[in-house]
């Protein structure tokens, strides 16, 4: 048995770690570098990855395909505002106890719209948004309809100085979005992973490889509400104010997560990165047209569906093999073994 | 009492209006397994179209349809023909995220033709004609018209489903689409058939929600949302699930806006989801998803 190894690591790979430890270098250098305008669009790219790579786990390999992530990220939100004006708690703990609130709380809904497949667990997950929204507007405390800002004396004690305070929330937005991105890399290398990318190659085939499908796929739905809840929670705490139309946008939250996810490539972990990137570019320079740009997206999303339907790093990484993170398996004969087998 | 029984049957009548957003929904699922996103979007594109039309023509929006409702059927089938029959395959994402990128591509296009402005189309005096069914209970005539509709609508489609060949066509299909293939059956032609008829249904329901309230590009995925309830609560494939299905949606709604207004869609919501931990396939069930 010992005559081989497993190995995740490739060359494309190996340049790939090396350039994201580079960027994360840099990123984390960034307030030394960026402008306050710089540190506030990386803050929000880094949230919009950490969005779509828990949409790509939840969809891309498990195969539920959400429209109502935005429940989770306005739950996020709502709650760093109740935890911090109704109780007092610093909003810094409030985005970590955000996240498993959220997750049990997405126990029951799993329950709920498990019961639901396919394309009408999709549609099911937006009415839990809507219920979730039509909640919050009804909560006083919370500012109901018109929504809350954070008073100011939460905001004041966060930091010594208004910059200290955007620093933090920037680091904080980083070391987030490595937070999700680390789970959800380390949970695909584990053996569970290993039960993911064949649910998300074939789920018949991974059921009678004795993968229990429906248990793996609750509990990636419970880890995405955790994940989601938090960076939502962040996204307020940056914004600071939260109105229910906000919280739960179904453009802002899903719409945008969706179309970056199919554009950089679903099901695999790249695509998120590459997409969000893709469509920052794209709003930089075409954000003047108003509806107009969110219609292209749609067509663009529409055409990378029909033609290319693993998205753009799907298309890289079939044509050349590559793997920015590695991930994929691979034997490695040992030497003795490999000699073993050679002909003699 | 009388108060209760005027906001139950404003609730059944405009459960019928449900009813036909269901109605199109489920039709094209029962043939091809295809959720639309957009089909929200769409309700609400045939009441643009309508807009247009009666303003043009200078007719009313019931005449109309006569106009608006083979319109809307021609797009359905260039619709499935161009697009939509692309994405249909064993892999359920391909035409969920189209039909969700479409859907954001006609609220924006509406956006950017017609502005966000509420529009209303204007039916005239009998908006506002009612009569009295009872000692203190009235009926709106426009509201009643449109329930009679609904009924009529999903009576025809029962009719055409299990009377006529093309509705022998959509079962065929719908059992089993390779053999369907096999015996001679153009399934591509036949998909974008359904898709016809689903938004000459559409246009309908278009129509009459227009004439009974606002509306504005971005009120689709609401009603979408309200298309897919009444199918749950009916049960899949069941063409008169939907109509009971509207009906149990528009009663809840009615009754939380009386308890008070802001619970309206939200008593609906907790509805639809009892029944789905209760009874998740719906009380009249046909077809398993």
């Amino acid at each position: 048995m010992s005559g081989f190894r497993v190995e995740h690591a490739t060359r494309s790979s190996r340049v790939g770690v090396a350039v994201v430890a580079l960027a994360l270098v840099a990123f984390a250098l960034a307030p030394y570098w960026g402008s306050r305008e710089t540190l506030r669009l990386l803050a929000e790219i880094f949230t919009y990855v950490a969005l779509a790579s828990l949409w790509n786990l939840l969809a891309g390999y498990a195969g539920l395909v959400s429209v109502g992530q935005q429940a989770f990220v306005g739950l996020g939100g709502y709650l760093l505002f109740a935890l911090a004006i109704l109780w007092g708690v610093h909003p810094i703990l409030a985005i970590l106890i955000a996240g498993p609130v959220a997750a049990v709380l997405a126990l029951p809904v799993a329950v709920l719209m498990f019961r639901l497949r396919g394309a009408y667990f999709a549609i099911g997950t937006w009415v839990m948004a809507e219920v979730f929204r039509l909640v919050a507007s009804q909560i006083s405390a919370l500012g109901g309809g018109s929504g809350i800002s954070l008073p100011a004396a939460i905001v004041i004690a966060m930091a010594p100085s208004r910059q200290w305070r955007e620093f933090e929330t920037y680091w904080l937005a980083l070391a987030l979005t490595v937070a999700v991105l680390g789970a959800i890399v380390a949970l695909l290398r584990s053996r569970h992973g290993l039960a993911l990318t064949a649910l998300r190659d074939n789920e018949l085939a991974a059921q009678s490889s004795g993968i229990d499908v429906t248990r793996l796929k609750f509990v990636v739905y419970v880890m995405t509400a955790f994940g989601t809840a938090m960076v939502g929670a962040l996204i307020f705490l940056m914004k600071l104010r939260i109105s229910p139309d906000t919280a739960f946008s179904v453009n802002d939250w899903t719409a945008f997560v969706i179309f970056i996810t199919v554009i950089g490539g679903i099901g695999r972990i790249e695509g998120p990165i590459i997409g969000t990137i893709i469509f920052f570019v794209l709003r930089q320079t075409l954000a003047d047209l108003g509806s107009l740009y969110l219609l292209m997206m749609g067509a663009v999303a529409i055409v990378v569906m029909l033609f290319a339907p693993r998205g753009l790093w799907g298309l890289l990484a079939e044509r050349f093999g590559w793997q920015a993170l590695p991930l994929q398996r691979h034997l490695v004969l040992a030497p003795k073994a490999s000699r073993a087998l050679a002909p003699e | 009492m009388t108060e209760w029984a005027n906001v139950i049957l404003q609730g059944v009548l405009i459960g019928g209006l449900y009813a036909m957003f269901a109605a199109g929904l489920s039709l094209i699922f029962g043939v091809m397994r295809l959720v639309n996103i957009a089909h929200g979007d769409l309700i609400v594109l045939a009441a643009y179209v309508a807009l247009i039309v009666t303003q043009a023509l200078g007719i009313d929006p019931l005449t109309s349809l006569l106009l608006v409702v083979p319109m809307m059927a021609v797009i359905g089938y260039a619709l499935q023909r161009g697009l939509l029959n692309f994405t249909l395959g064993e892999d359920l994402l391909p035409p969920l995220l189209v039909t969700f990128g479409l859907s954001i591509i006609i609220q924006n296009g509406l956006l950017e033709l017609f502005t966000a402005d509420s529009r209303k189309l204007q039916a005239g005096a009998i908006e506002i004609e009612t009569f009295q069914l009872m000692q203190g209970v009235w009926v709106g005539v426009l509201p009643l018209i449109q329930f009679i509709v609904a009924i009529a609508v999903i009576a025809a489609l029962q009719l055409l489903f299990y009377r006529t060949p093309l509705g022998r066509a959509f079962r065929a299909t719908s059992d089993d689409q390779s053999v369907a293939q096999l015996m001679g059956l153009d399934t591509r032609h036949i998909f974008a058939m359904a898709m016809a008829l689903s938004l000459a249904v559409v246009a309908i329901a278009g129509v009459f929600l227009a004439v009974r309230a606002n509306f504005d590009p971005a009120i689709g995925p609401a009603r979408l949302i309200f298309g897919f309830e009444a199918v749950i609560i009916g049960g899949l494939g069941s063409m008169w699930g939907t109509l009971v299905g509207g009906i149990i949606l528009g009663v809840s709604q009615a009754i939380g806006a009386q308890i008070d207004p802001g619970w309206q869609v939200l008593a609906g919501h907790i509805v639809f989801l009892a029944i789905l931990a209760v009874r998740p396939q719906g009380l009249f069930p046909k077809v398993s998803g």
